[in-house]
């Protein structure tokens, strides 16, 4: 990994003339300084659906699954679609860590810290759906293999729903230990820089006692390495197995064995959609644009078009194969999808998912920060939309014509998928202001190879490039 | 510049040589007749008596199913799914996809034993005429997909901007090289398949379309005049990228500015565009349609799964061998330790798919599909089972070590292991719709795999005494050059 030349066509990933204490203090400054009144607003409005949410959940629980929308014929409708759609949110987050880190990005070290805090917030979020989507909720224990006395009464491992539980436990986890390795030296900075006994205090205990010796850093390079190499699997069997739940079964639209590669892909696409839509605001209110830059964005556009395109290949493959099997049951799901009553919904999936990605193919599209930021929210929705379109028009019309049926969303599910919009940002909000948003030991440690400050000096100096150790930086 | 020694010269000839004597073999002692099939399974019973049980066994069960399609057929001549699934049926008892023509052999007389005996004659003479075809179309859609991995690999590596591969860049053109001839040849076993010459692939004999509901359905897609313009398409398409590419990145050689690396970036890009459409239509047909009443939806991913692994490998044994002969001066255990992550990682890969396209499939158990691994399991079950340890256990155990990542022969030993994995994996996918319970890996099949063998090599060492192996003035070489894991 420690390649000691880089290629001049390689653009700098610093820009600006920043040195490695500038470093430290652009990413110590929103920790350090106090939030603007902008920054309470938009925490008040996400408290305050937040708070709705609790509430919409409350009624459910205490009334009963009845308030939603769902009927006897479409029993899973909202509260998979959003399960589904914050699980594959989050898998941006480990895949900017774990996979980038394994293909050596350079360009990741300055997203992966957001990118990983989203997914641990979504992750929570999708996890609710699982819960409160139970007709028992206060009896979800019962999933967990646990002795009792029911003379041992177990569970049955061969339900994907079952293995979700194992999945998404094992997800967060991961996640929230990979996450939290990487911040131990960020931490330290944070402490070390501390004026309050409190702040001193906290950071103290969140940092474990990093000190940065030799031998911790090489034991962290190692401990990284092997968890991007557990954290990729990881992140690919997750969604997998949540496509598992529509692909085992039997119902028309759903049983295709295309699902497990083509969730994850659709999981790739909408999770950096939104790490593009959080570190675009981000970049701008946090003044991070000299380390998140144009081409930052720029990339993550191309990873969009690249599994937006994936994604493109797969409802293309299951369009023929559903023409191509015969089976009429089969065929009848993608009409209805087409031309049905949800005609709408499956459009508006394929001009977001599809169609809108292709336009990343234009340089001055790519580049440019609004569309980018546009399309990236327009992304979202054609992905929440796919797992609408997937759950919800192959269970409305599906082998007997006596119980097709429609869905309507009652203002409850809306409530609920609101209030975890709400909580996400809460948690986000909360951790823009007091984590070290950019992996700042990370980022140092591409400052001779990629900043903008070392390219200039490697160039007055001719190509020798072994040359910048002697030049002495302020 | 690499020389072709002569010494490999002789070996890839002493291959074809060897492979022509094997494929000859195999399709002179063919039966030609009824008559001829009755011998084999005569001579057959008498070594070995399980054989001849399993045959009567199949007898036995025939009629059944026969009466089955009989009342089915009158009873629900409208429900394409009720079809589908007594289709998918007969087939599991007949093990075959000719069961139409018996259907309307036997209407009349369905529990005559002697039509039974004669139809099970012409079954079994099918399939081991069947066999010598099957045997030299996996082997050279076997090495055409190896060199087509290889290009992939190669523009994936460009459009990416790889630091570390431009050093391997001509090892990996010199791969893709084979694509020529070896698309030219499946092209041919195309052709001869819609001429009739073989029938490896029943939707193209007319006598079985004209009995079978499903295939008719599918007629616009599988006919041979589009079957085979889409073919010549596809490998026109991966022909015009590789030469396109292989020019660029010679002329980038003397070139004064980065103007054809840049083109060459741009080609990779649409190239791959091109590349994941057509390859899944291309395994979809080529395939797939040996089972024209089966489907599934993760088809061409898993194919493309199993090449890229397969090129991998021979990328990284092509690179170790030239470096042994002391041609790869920048070549260091580093690249090979890249290239040996990426055999780990497409492995698990492959597995993930294969695994994800099984388990599905049997754990709905929708018998339309639960067929084509019926078949598999029951008939060739060491091939099917053995090719997952060969593919996944033993790489993976092999390959997670970072020291063992830098070690020739570790790689060497591991390849060879994952090259004959998915060989076999590709042995699957044909053999059961086309030789039945008939297979057998003998003269026929290694004949094919060393003819196939040795003029891979012949092409390929060939292409590599054409350019120097060092991509001179590739941006990015200098990195590559330096690289260091």
């Amino acid at each position: 990994m420690s390649s000691h030349y880089e290629a001049p066509i390689r653009k700098p990933l610093i820009i600006g003339d920043k040195n490695y204490h500038d470093v430290t203090v652009d990413v110590a400054a929103p920790v350090e300084g106090r939030a603007n009144k902008q920054w309470w607003i938009a925490f008040s409005i996400a408290l305050a659906a937040f708070l709705w949410g609790v509430a919409c959940v409350s009624y459910t629980v205490g009334t009963g699954i009845g308030t939603w929308g769902s009927n006897k014929t479409v029993g899973w409708a909202w509260d998979i679609t959003n399960f589904v759609w914050w699980v594959g949110i989050g898998h941006a987050g480990t895949l900017i860590s774990a996979v980038l880190l394994l293909f050596r990005q350079k360009w990741r070290m300055a997203i992966n810290r957001s990118a990983e805090a989203m997914t641990i917030f979504s992750v929570i979020q999708a996890a609710m759906f699982p819960v409160f989507h139970m007709g028992r909720p206060w009896l979800a224990y019962w999933v967990m293999p646990i002795p009792n006395q029911f003379g041992s009464l177990w569970v049955n491992f061969n339900s994907p729903l079952l293995w979700d539980v194992f999945a998404i436990s094992t997800y967060l986890s991961v996640s929230l230990v990979f996450w939290w390795t990487g911040l131990l030296p960020d931490f330290a900075m944070l402490r070390d820089r501390a004026i309050t006994p409190f702040a001193k205090r906290v950071y103290s205990i969140v940092s474990f006692g990093w000190s940065g010796r030799a031998k911790d850093w090489q034991r962290f390079e190692e401990v990284s390495l092997v968890l991007a190499g557990l954290a990729t699997p990881l992140v690919l069997s997750v969604h997998t197995i949540v496509s598992f739940d529509f692909a085992t079964s039997v119902i028309p639209g759903w049983h295709t064995t295309i699902l497990p590669p083509y969730f994850v892909a659709g999981a790739i696409f909408s999770g950096f959609a939104m790490v593009n839509t959080l570190l675009i605001i981000m970049r701008k209110l946090s003044n991070l644009e000299a380390y998140i830059t144009v081409q930052h964005i720029e990339l993550m556009n191309i990873i969009i078009m690249i599994t937006g395109s994936i994604v493109g290949v797969a409802y293309i493959t299951e369009l023929f194969i559903a023409w191509y099997s015969g089976v009429e049951y089969e065929q009848y799901a993608f009409l209805n999808r087409a031309t049905g009553p949800y005609w709408w919904s499956y459009l508006l999936m394929m001009t977001c998912n599809v169609v809108s990605p292709q336009v990343m193919w234009f340089k001055k599209i790519r580049t440019s920060i609004y569309v980018s930021f546009v399309i990236s929210i327009v992304v979202n929705i054609g992905m929440w939309f796919e797992r609408f379109v997937i759950i919800v028009t192959s269970l409305h019309r599906d082998y007997l014509p006596s119980s097709w049926t429609m869905f309507q969303p009652t203002f409850v599910d809306a409530g609920f998928f609101i209030g975890t919009i709400g909580f996400f940002f809460v948690l986000f909000l909360l951790y823009s202001r007091s984590f070290p948003v950019i992996a700042q030991a990370e980022v140092k440690s591409i400052m001779k190879t990629s900043s903008e400050t070392y390219k200039k000096l490697r160039e007055q100096g001719g190509h020798d490039n072994h040359s910048h150790s002697e030049h002495n930086h302020h | 510049m690499y020389t072709f020694s002569s010494r490999l010269k002789t070996i890839a000839f002493v291959l074809m040589i060897l492979g022509v004597l094997g494929i000859g073999y195999s399709f002179f002692t063919a039966p030609k007749t009824v008559e001829d099939v009755e011998k084999i399974l005569a001579a057959d019973s008498h070594h070995n008596g399980g054989h001849a049980e399993a045959a009567h066994h199949d007898e036995a069960a025939a009629p059944e199913a026969h009466t089955a399609v009989k009342e089915e057929s009158h009873a629900v001549e409208g429900v394409n799914g009720g079809h589908d699934t007594i289709h998918a049926e007969t087939a599991v008892v007949n093990h075959d996809n000719h069961n139409e023509i018996s259907h309307e052999a036997h209407g009349a007389e369905a529990h005559d034993a002697h039509a039974e005996h004669e139809h099970h004659l012409k079954h079994v003479l099918s399939q081991l005429q069947n066999k010598p075809w099957a045997g030299v179309y996996v082997a050279a859609l076997f090495f055409m997909l190896i060199s087509l991995g290889a290009l992939a690999f190669f523009a994936i590596q460009n459009a990416a901007q790889a630091g570390w591969s431009p050093v391997l860049f001509r090892v990996m053109e010199g791969i893709s090289s084979y694509l020529i001839p070896g698309a030219v040849i499946v092209f041919l076993l195309l052709v001869a398949g819609v001429l009739q010459f073989h029938h490896l692939f029943v939707w193209m004999d007319p006598d079985v379309v004209a009995e079978d509901h499903l295939i008719q359905a599918k007629s616009g897609y599988l006919n041979g005049a589009f079957f085979l313009i889409r073919a010549a398409i596809f490998m026109g398409g991966w022909i015009f990228y590789r030469q396109y590419a292989r020019k660029n990145s010679l002329a980038q050689d003397d070139a004064t500015d980065n103007s054809f690396y840049k083109k060459n970036f741009k080609a990779s890009a649409a190239f791959l565009v091109f590349f994941i459409v057509t390859e899944s239509i291309m395994s979809w047909d080529w395939i797939m349609s040996v089972d024209p009443h089966w489907y599934s939806t993760l088809f061409g991913w898993y194919v493309f799964a199993s090449f890229i692994v397969s090129a991998v490998t021979v990328i990284a044994m092509v690179a170790i061998y030239l470096k042994s002969l002391g041609y790869l001066e920048y070549v260091n255990t580093s690249h090979i330790h890249d290239l040996a992550k990426f055999m780990f990682g497409f492995s698990v890969f492959w597995t993930y798919l294969w695994f994800s396209q099984f388990m599905l499939i049997w754990y709905a158990d929708i018998p339309e599909e639960i067929v084509y691994f019926k078949m598999r399991i029951e008939n060739y079950n060491l091939p099917f089972f053995g090719m997952v340890v060969m593919n996944f256990v033993f790489p993976v155990l092999i390959l997670i070590n970072t020291d063992f990542k830098r070690l020739s022969w570790v790689i060497v030993m591991a390849g060879i292991v994952i090259l004959f994995g998915h060989y076999i994996d590709f042995f699957n996918m044909i053999m059961p719709a086309t030789v039945g319970e008939q297979w057998f890996i003998g003269a026929g099949e290694i004949g094919a795999i060393l003819f196939f063998l040795g003029l891979f090599i012949f092409v390929v060492f060939t292409a590599l005494t054409k350019a120097p192996l060092l991509a001179k003035r590739n941006p990015l070489i200098e990195e590559s050059k330096h690289f260091h894991y």
